[in-house]
């Protein structure tokens, strides 16, 4: 069964953790990378899970490496499983070079893998206090593979069992202890060396996933209410807000549904608040009324979509680019929008904090379009700058006779707010003349449909540049947005071309007028989508004219790996 | 505000309305600029366009989330939300009763003469079995929908049923609704001249009394069995819970009233937050 001969890693390990929910699959997580990172190592981790709060198969991706990495890759090299049956989840994902680490009653029915070792996780839990402390063992085990410093984890433990009585901690010590000794017994063994270089400048990097660098970033960007109803996998953003909503002086409503929340949002905002609606595509779909409000009435409103695959209740705990066109189109009538979509964990914090200045700059509904992967996943970067997007505030004092909708030449109307200044502020969801009244004049109308629309031209000087990464002269050009660029980047990266550029469009709408100039510079274009339909590439022939040569598309529910996109890549290069 | 095009059929009850709760505004001193009202769709809707206030006329049904957001937002403005049966208990049924549940310090008057007006004469949740329109051709069959008694059982802060007809008792009941701290509603009974040939003033005038002196308004039992009534109708003031506010519970002016559009993100502290990130 076992496979004598050394198996060494360089550069890149990749662990996954697979077993049902409710194992603390996700405690192994946070520790494990924790203490990786502050031991010097980049670290990325992505999980994968069922809708269901107890059993199942979930896994969970960690990659540790001596360069930056943060895309997914299918590679397992450890396989550490706490069920029978996530075994066989992870199956397909095994090769020849996977090492599994794990209890025999555990694997030997399932595992058709050769190299397999038999680590008694239970009974060395039972020996350090009880099988509660099995996590704490394998956290050790792949610590001490990984050449953790021992104090490293034994510091991150009593950091993370601080609220814990001093008994559970020292327990949790112990089990480390043993976990240590067990993984020194393997490297003694010379089965299994990991040879990884360490970074001491990534000690000091931050360590978070998308959830809280999006509500981190809403939080700069001055948000001071939260309306939501919860919906997997934008609650997240909720809950971390709720955490925080004291002390940093947010209003955050669970309300009764979606159309509330939206409703909840543009109040907050005529009243002179930030308000954020965070939702997902099904609770967005209730939400669509109330956004044609925010563009009748130029309110000024920001709107999360975690993405997750639909049509209806869908796939509630996977991933999915499939909203976009959705998030376009939503709303009866027709008003200027604008439409984020991140990228990297920089970008969840940098367009979140931004989305509030560019909705209260231009009095539009600014979405940001994320997804269950990006808000999931976790990567090192070196930190967060609150100060970098300062704070402007649009709304003006009023006068006496304050019209709200004061013709311009500009284009834009002051926005006032009530109770600051002398004048009225008068909104209202039918056509209205300058003073915010009804109205049925049509010349009228027209007038105002034309001021609405002139914000689409004004907002387009602060549209941000899609980037290019690769060789400025290209042959080929891959275009992605949102959540697959570094999956992209990566796996281009080791196709290793020369002649092949990719552009990724952190805004998705208005697209950059410089868009068409790099697609017209390639002599083929190829779109990356996690979608059906590309639908990225839909509203670029939309806003261009251009159609793109290729598509990769991917929607089983799953983000791109890298090796996938490697693969998928090279067949349409060559 | 310039010339007003009213858009209420000559005799409408609303034009009563309008008047009472005008007087009442004056009466209890409330500044334009301080007072916001939120409404809705549909005829009564349009009434807070006839008199001077800061006003968001938003969405059918979806104006207590707007209002409620807007209290919480500024708690130093006075916030009425006025519309329509169909709007409130129709479109809006749900936000009906979370708006009730939360209590936030808003005034909520609702405009019921049970038929819906703008759209030309369907029925409305409050139109009563019976009932004969183009679409309900063998008359509405079903219950009728009582705000009264759904929002004494939920516990409302202040429930009371007013009749247009009688200007001076409806004025005053609006003028304690907007004094009361928390959620108030005032359910005004009107007729409907052109689309409502059942209940006219006269019915409402020989179908309606008003709870006398002796009524214990805090007895919530009492409450709902007067709000059970449906021979002749209660008028007055039916409810009174006195709880804490929506905004009186909201952690954001548990140490600082100021409203949220005077106030900046703490960069200092979320500085902290990000640092704690590096680890320990």
């Amino acid at each position: 069964m076992h496979d004598k001969s050394l198996s060494r890693f360089k550069e890149d390990v990749s662990i996954v953790l697979c077993g049902a929910a409710g194992q603390g699959i996700q405690t192994v997580e946070h520790i494990l990378t924790q203490t990786l990172k502050l031991s010097g190592y980049h670290v990325f981790s992505t999980e994968e899970y069922m809708s269901r709060i107890r059993g199942g198969s979930n896994s969970t991706l960690i990659r540790v490496s001596s360069k930056r990495i943060s895309a997914p890759v299918d590679r397992i090299d450890l396989l550490i499983p706490f069920s029978p049956r996530a075994v066989r989840h992870v199956q397909k994902r095994t090769s020849a070079r996977t090492i599994l680490l794990g209890e025999k009653k555990i694997y030997e029915k399932e595992y058709q893998g050769k190299n397999a070792i038999d680590i008694r996780f239970s009974e060395i839990a039972s020996e350090a206090g009880g099988p509660i402390y099995t996590n704490t063992v394998a956290v050790a085990l792949l610590a001490g593979l990984l050449r953790v410093e021992r104090e490293v984890l034994n510091q991150y433990l009593r950091h993370h069992f601080s609220g814990k009585d001093e008994n559970t901690i020292l327990k949790n010590l112990e089990a480390a202890r043993r976990g240590y000794e067990v993984s020194d017994e393997l490297i003694r063994s010379g089965r299994l060396e990991i040879d990884l270089v360490k970074n001491d400048a990534i000690k000091d990097e931050i360590l978070i996933d998308g959830v809280e660098a999006l509500a981190m970033g809403a939080i700069a960007g001055g948000c001071n209410f939260l309306s939501f109803y919860p919906m997997s996998p934008s609650t997240a953003v909720a809950v971390l807000l709720a955490e925080h909503s004291k002390e940093f002086g947010i209003v955050v409503e669970q309300a009764e549904d979606e159309i509330s929340a939206m409703n909840m949002g543009i109040g907050a905002w005529y009243a002179g608040a930030r308000g954020l609606a965070s939702t997902s595509g099904g609770g967005f779909a209730l939400m669509v009324e109330g956004l044609s409000l925010a563009g009748m009435i130029e309110s000024p409103m920001v709107v999360h979509i975690g993405q997750r695959p639909g049509p209806a209740t869908g796939l509630p705990t996977r991933t999915e680019q499939g909203d976009l066109l959705f998030a376009l189109y939503a709303g009866h009538g027709e008003f200027p929008r604008i439409i984020l979509a991140p990228g990297t964990i920089e970008d969840c914090f940098y367009l979140a904090q931004n989305a509030f200045n560019l909705a209260d700059k231009y009095q539009v509904p600014v979405f940001i379009l994320t997804d269950q992967y990006l808000l999931e996943s976790h990567y090192n970067i070196p930190s967060l700058d609150p100060t970098q997007v300062p704070i402007q505030k649009h709304f003006v004092e009023t006068k006496q006779g304050y019209r709200r909708y004061e013709l311009t030449e500009a284009g834009l109307s002051p926005r006032g707010i009530p109770g600051f200044g002398e004048g009225l502020v008068v909104l209202d969801s039918d056509e209205h003349d300058e003073e915010g009244h009804i109205t049925e004049d049509l010349d009228l109308r027209t007038k105002m449909v034309n001021k609405r629309f002139k914000k689409l031209d004004l907002l387009k000087r602060d549209v941000i540049p899609p980037a290019l990464v690769g060789p400025k002269h290209y042959e080929t050009l891959i275009v992605g947005w949102g959540s697959t660029y570094h999956a992209i980047k990566e796996a281009l990266g080791r196709l290793g071309t020369k002649d092949v550029a990719f552009l990724h469009f952190k805004q998705v709408y208005p697209l950059h007028p410089e868009a068409i100039v790099y697609f017209k510079k390639a002599k083929k274009t190829v779109i990356v989508e996690n979608n059906g339909t590309g639908q990225f590439g839909q509203l670029i022939r939309m806003q261009t004219g251009f159609d793109m040569d290729r598509k990769i598309l991917k929607y089983n529910g799953l983000p791109f790996s890298v090796e996938e996109l490697q693969e998928q890549l090279k067949s349409v290069l060559d | 505000m310039g010339e007003i095009d009213i858009a209420w059929c000559p005799g409408c009850g609303n034009f009563a309305i309008l008047n009472a709760l005008k007087q009442a505004l004056s009466e209890l001193e409330i500044k334009p600029e301080r007072l916001v009202v939120i409404s809705g769709i549909g005829q009564a809707a349009k009434a807070p366009h006839y008199y001077k206030c800061n006003l968001f006329n938003g969405l059918h049904g979806r104006s207590l989330p707007v209002a409620t957001a807007i209290k919480a937002s500024n708690p130093e403005l006075v916030v009425v939300d006025e519309s329509g049966d169909g709007c409130m208990y129709g479109e809006g049924g749900n936000h009906f009763i979370h708006a009730i549940r939360r209590n936030p310090d808003i005034t909520n008057i609702v405009h019921n003469n049970m038929v819906y007006g703008l759209t030309k004469g369907q029925a409305s949740p409050t139109s009563l079995q019976g009932f004969k329109t183009l679409v309900q051709r063998e008359g509405v069959f079903h219950e009728a929908f009582n705000p009264l008694l759904i929002a004494i059982s939920l516990g409302a802060s202040f429930v009371a049923r007013a009749f247009a007809g009688d200007a001076s008792q409806t004025k005053d009941i609006i003028k304690k609704a907007i004094s009361h701290k928390g959620y108030a509603l005032v359910d005004i009974l009107q007729p409907c001249v052109t689309y409502n040939k059942l209940n006219t003033y006269q019915w409402f005038k020989a179908k309606t009394y008003y709870l006398d002196s002796s009524y214990n308004p805090h007895d919530r039992f009492e409450a709902l069995r007067r709000a059970s009534e449906i021979e002749k109708l209660p008028l007055g003031i039916f409810y009174l819970n006195p709880r804490p506010t929506f905004e009186e519970k909201l952690s954001v002016y548990q140490e600082r009233k100021d409203p949220l559009y005077k106030r900046s993100p703490n960069l200092t502290r979320l500085t902290e937050w990000i640092d704690s990130k590096r680890g320990i």
